[in-house]
């Protein structure tokens, strides 16, 4: 197996992580709500602006699946994750519009070899999301799981 | 009516049964968790998981599918209370959210909803914030999913 760029021994405390930037458009808004969140100011311009988010806004779990998105292309999809077992918490603190630009950086805030498999290493990590004004959107807290390097190169 | 009863808090609402087929469950990795395990059976086979399964948030989004369909107001009478019927607003995040089981292509995952709580927003006169907590179990019974939620709720 080729060599990943990010396994356990490459998380560092304290350490901030680029996730890149990410354009949100009304039509995947739509999308998105009209399969799994249809309430009408995350399908509609005009209900969206007259509802407290103040436009045609991204349902929270699309923001999460966003997230996702970034830390997948990020991290993940170029890495020893072996998946994640929940969340901690996660903060839908502003609305996500049609049209913003959101960017994402990941803090890594602790790491630890797992105990009872010593090849695993449990990393937790703090994320936000940003829009185009720098206003902090989306907070997430929680714990990923990684291989050691020896361990990846061996999967 | 009180608010304790509009909301029906302690009682949990069965939301309703979702299959999780392979097609679908490809689609939405493909969009939002395109790692191996979600997008590929072959390679979802050597991997921890060793068959193809949903993403987390795949998951969690039809939990939200589901709610939506469940009127959030539990009782079949309407509003009596003191002031306007309640109107349900925006949900500031989740806590405790954990993804117990891998949901494998072909699953037939039922979810559930309790209203824990509710209590006034100090600093928003006239609304209040519905403590939730969101489940689901796979066909076994075994849970898949659980996580605690809010929903901000404009009561006066």
């Amino acid at each position: 197996m080729q060599a990943v760029k990010w396994a356990f021994e490459d998380f560092v405390e304290g350490a901030s992580i680029d996730l890149g930037a990410r354009h949100v458009t009304a039509r995947e808004i739509i999308e998105f709500a009209s399969e799994f969140d249809p309430q009408p100011m995350h399908l509609d311009e005009a209900a969206g602006k007259a509802s407290i988010l103040g436009g045609l806004s991204a349902s929270g779990w699309h923001t999460c699946a966003m997230f996702m998105r970034l830390l997948c292309d990020g991290i993940l999809l170029d890495s020893t994750s072996q998946g994640a077992p929940g969340i901690d918490y996660a903060r839908w603190k502003k609305p996500v519009l049609a049209g913003d630009d959101l960017t994402a950086t990941v803090r890594v805030l602790a790491t630890r070899i797992s105990r009872s498999r010593p090849s695993l290493g449990l990393v937790t990590m703090h994320s936000e999301m940003q829009n185009q004004h720098g206003e902090s959107v989306f907070e997430v807290e929680n714990t990923i799981m990684f291989l050691s390097r020896e361990a990846g190169a061996g999967a | 009516m009180t608010l304790d009863e509009f909301f029906a808090v302690g009682k949990t609402v069965e939301l309703g049964s979702h299959t999780f087929d392979a097609k679908a469950i490809k689609a939405f990795a493909r969009k939002y968790d395109p790692q191996p395990f979600h997008v590929d059976e072959q390679v979802a086979a050597g991997s921890v998981f060793k068959k193809l399964c949903a993403s987390g948030w795949h998951t969690t989004a039809v939990w939200m599918k589901l709610n939506i369909a469940t009127d959030m107001a539990a009782s079949d009478t309407d509003w009596d209370g003191p002031g306007p019927r309640p109107v349900f607003g925006p949900s500031p995040g989740l806590r405790n959210l954990k993804w117990l089981k891998p949901v494998y292509a072909g699953e037939t995952v039922s979810y559930r909803r309790t209203v824990l709580s509710h209590r006034a927003l100090s600093k928003r006169p006239g609304w209040c914030i519905l403590s939730i907590r969101g489940e689901a179990s796979d066909s076994t019974g075994d849970k898949v999913l659980e996580f605690d939620s809010g929903v901000m709720v404009q009561v006066a």
